[in-house]
């Protein structure tokens, strides 16, 4: 109980100066509307999309993949800071000499970056769907769904490799660079499961897809559980 | 089915018998390290000109491909040699963080950059060998696409290790990323399988020619031995580098 506790304080600590200072969140607000812009000045807004889907343009088609990469280049600005903050303050020596279990650390950061993370998407999957006019209203409960797995196992390894590349000078470089190698596997399950939440499911592949993408946020989450501590050690 | 099962094991047992002398080279004095990867140089000096000769001039071209297949003999051992690789970073990553031996560290870093190297030797005639039989240079394979990510995983590796001045740091720091990226590669093989259902099946000696059988496992085995031998020579490079530093470090303190 005593390591559950911990970790909400870090929550509440971490969800507090992400309120006062906005830091995070302005960052990947606007990079998220500039990333939304590119796709569509890149793809062209009218360019029809394929044979498959008459009617719909490009960028309709192109939704599910569009939307993971924007929220993984989005993200990753928030991941980043997580631990910058710490680093900057001298928080890390506080957090190393916590008491209790490092994956309550480990567990605290997660869920923080997590809510971070979902007030992000809260905000880029309904501008993106308006943007690229595209229906979601029946859909949602379903890519509620989708958008949460995915998230997890995006922000269980960020949060990880955050922590590591946290001392480094080059950390903005060195962050991407070891994240999204580990990532490959969540964006297909992800993208996957969103394509056919919007797109419809004919042959009910749905539910299959959202177990695989469950079982790699299991095997990742607890991975980077396992060896979290080694990863703030001095 | 037996004689693969048997065939299984047999290079099961070869590979984990290298990783477990690429392991021991931690606790072995230079001397004798410097000697086995001597010894294995020239052994494997020597199979690869057997294998070669095997492989170029005795075995015969094949039925639909001709002489092109050949590139095969390089392009197989090339795995196995990244299988070694990686699988010793890896078990050495574990080993380093457990007991903070600086040996391991060198024994990771030796595997993971020997292991890059056949993984890119595999990619790039994997390419070569694609264009004259399918028509393209590269296709989104489960296996072509897991290796590729597998080479991207431990060049991130490298990089890390460069970004880094602190030995103690960059050891447990580069260990992290070896053992995540290893536990990661087989999630990326079956994810990327599910979502392209199509793929052609894996060579396996009932579908290959004996003259080529034989010309095949010389040439593994030559890689094999080239693997320990690389990895030895890299293995005491990194200790003297390492060497330095810690003495670079100590002079440093002293000076102060």
């Amino acid at each position: 109980m005593g390591d559950a506790r911990r970790a909400l304080a870090l929550v509440k600590k971490d969800l507090l100066t992400e309120r006062r200072s906005k830091a995070a969140f302005n960052a990947m607000a606007f990079f998220a509307a500039m990333v939304l812009f590119i796709f569509s000045f890149a793809l062209g807004p009218d360019v029809p999309g394929l044979v498959a889907t008459p009617g719909a343009t490009l960028l309709q088609y192109l939704w599910p993949g569009l939307l993971w990469v924007a929220i993984f280049f989005t993200g990753v600005l928030a991941l980043s800071r997580s631990f910058q903050v710490e680093v900057e303050s001298g928080g890390m020596e506080a957090l190393r000499l916590y008491p209790g279990d490092k994956k309550a650390i480990f567990a605290g950061k997660l869920v923080a970056n997590l809510i971070v993370l979902g007030a992000m998407e809260l905000i880029l999957i309904p501008v993106s769907a308006v943007l690229y006019n595209i229906d979601l209203w029946t859909k949602l409960p379903a890519l509620l769904g989708v958008t949460l797995l995915g998230t997890l196992g995006f922000a269980a390894v960020g949060t990880f490799y955050a922590a590591l590349t946290a001392n480094l000078r080059a950390r903005d470089v060195m962050l991407p660079v070891l994240l999204f190698p580990v990532l490959v596997p969540v964006v297909v399950a992800a993208v996957k499961a969103t394509t056919l939440v919007v797109r419809g499911d004919p042959m009910g592949e749905l539910w299959t897809w959202l177990r695989i993408l469950g079982l790699i946020d299991l095997v990742l989450l607890t991975v980077c559980t396992l060896t979290f501590e080694f990863a703030i050690e001095e | 089915m037996v004689g693969r099962i048997v065939l299984f094991v047999v290079v099961a047992v070869i590979v984990v018998l290298v990783i477990a002398y690429g392991l021991r080279l931690a606790k072995l004095p230079g001397g004798s390290a410097r000697r086995g990867g001597t010894i294995a140089g020239v052994a494997a000096l020597v199979l690869l000109a057997l294998g070669l000769y095997l492989g170029l001039v005795w075995a015969p071209a094949e039925r639909i491909m001709g002489d092109v297949y050949r590139i095969m003999f390089i392009h197989f051992p090339s795995w196995v040699g990244t299988a070694a690789g990686y699988l010793t970073a890896f078990v050495a990553s574990i080993a380093y963080l457990k007991t903070r031996e600086p040996g391991y560290d060198y024994v990771a870093l030796s595997g993971a950059e020997i292991g890059l190297l056949f993984n890119v030797t595999g990619l790039i005639t994997g390419s070569l060998w694609g264009r004259p039989t399918w028509g393209v240079y590269w296709t989104w394979d489960p296996r072509l696409t897991t290796t590729a990510i597998m080479a991207i995983t431990f060049a991130g590796y490298l990089v890390l290790r460069a970004f880094m001045e602190d030995p103690e740091g960059r050891a447990r720091a580069s260990a992290l990323v070896a053992i995540v990226g290893f536990v990661n590669v087989p999630i990326v093989y079956f994810s990327v399988r599910w979502w392209r259902t199509l793929h052609q099946v894996q060579s396996s000696p009932e579908t290959i020619d004996t003259p080529m059988v034989w010309a095949l496992r010389t040439m593994m085995v030559a890689f094999l031995l080239l693997f320990i031998f690389l990895l030895t020579r890299r293995y005491m490079l990194a200790r003297i580098r390492g060497d330095e530093e810690l003495e670079a470090m100590r002079l440093e303190v002293a000076g102060d």
